[in-house]
């Protein structure tokens, strides 16, 4: 069955207040230099049907108000 | 009149909201998995942590059989009200504008907070006067309301900010102090600050009680 991977992330210029505690962390750890860091989720599936994907990412899977996502087939990103 | 409150794995607000409810008229609780609503004449969705919250706030609640019921009332015009995950319930289900995000600060807050009410002209807020300010607990990690700036600007445009939070005291980061919005069609209210745990002073405020009172004044002009 393909394996489907959905990247999701906030959309740009939306507040990300988990991505911020991580960029305030990274140089107290020494790394210094790591600037827009932005969190999101990974949700990975294997499907019958690909072509049922972009529903379940526009009914459930992802907030299209706040948040942008990206779709891969088997490791080969798709039109979203 | 008879409200309804539907719960879903996960509610925890639900006792309180069924309490509240029950000071201006009937409560009755609802299944998530119903498909009708047992002809109630208003519906209260009640905080807590519906599915627990995975994936998104409300977001699998919003999908849920007796959501579907509640949209289909909420078309036709009945009055329904969304309190904190309820709001995001709502949100999810796009019946309200707007989404719901994790609070600027990052933290869980529980604290008692002053919300200024900004239109009387819904359902749920009638009974109350514009500018009035109500003392109502909130307590959320995930109430940082948010709408990109063409929807702000209708929201605005169509007067469907109902609550904001008074001056300083918007802690979780929300556009514009917005503590409440209302659909287009004006019957539909969320907030995520909580009237339902409002509605006795022996527990340091009974403000929340005028939105019940709101609803149950409505219904008696429409009878």
């Amino acid at each position: 069955m393909p394996h489907v991977r959905i990247l999701i992330r906030p959309k740009a210029g939306i507040l990300d207040p988990q991505g911020t505690a991580v960029e305030q962390a990274l140089p107290q750890l020494g790394f210094a230099g790591a600037s827009d860091v932005r969190i999101g989720r990974l949700v990975e599936l294997d499907v019958a049907d690909t072509s049922e994907v972009e529903a379940m990412c526009q009914k459930l899977l992802v907030n299209p108000l706040v948040e942008d996502y990206e779709v891969q087939v088997d490791g080969v990103a798709v039109e979203a | 009149m008879r409200i309804g409150v539907p719960q879903f794995p996960g509610s925890c607000d639900e006792v309180d909201a069924l309490l509240a409810a029950g000071k201006v008229g009937d409560a009755e609780l609802l299944w998530h998995r119903d498909r009708d609503l047992k002809g109630v004449d208003a519906v209260v969705v009640p905080g807590g942590f519906s599915y627990g919250d995975y994936l998104r706030a409300g977001a699998i609640a919003g999908l849920s059989p007796v959501m579907d019921a509640v949209a289909d009332f909420a078309r036709e015009g009945g009055p329904v009200l969304g309190i904190c995950n309820g709001f995001q319930v709502l949100c999810a289900a796009g019946l309200l504008p707007g989404a719901l995000l994790q609070n600027q600060n990052r933290r869980f807050v529980c604290r008692q907070v002053e919300l200024v009410v900004e239109t009387t002209a819904t359902p749920w807020t009638a009974a109350a006067e514009r500018g009035q300010l109500l003392s109502i607990p909130a307590k959320h990690q995930s109430g940082r309301w948010y709408a990109p700036d063409e929807l702000l600007a209708e929201v605005k445009e169509n007067d469907q900010i109902v609550f904001r939070y008074a001056a300083g005291g918007n802690f979780n980061g929300s556009l514009e102090d917005v503590a409440g919005v209302c659909n287009a069609g004006r019957n539909v209210v969320g907030l995520m600050p909580h009237p339902e745990h409002a509605v006795d002073p022996l527990t340091g405020s009974a403000d929340g009680l005028v939105l019940f009172r709101s609803v149950l004044e409505g219904a008696a002009h429409a009878a």
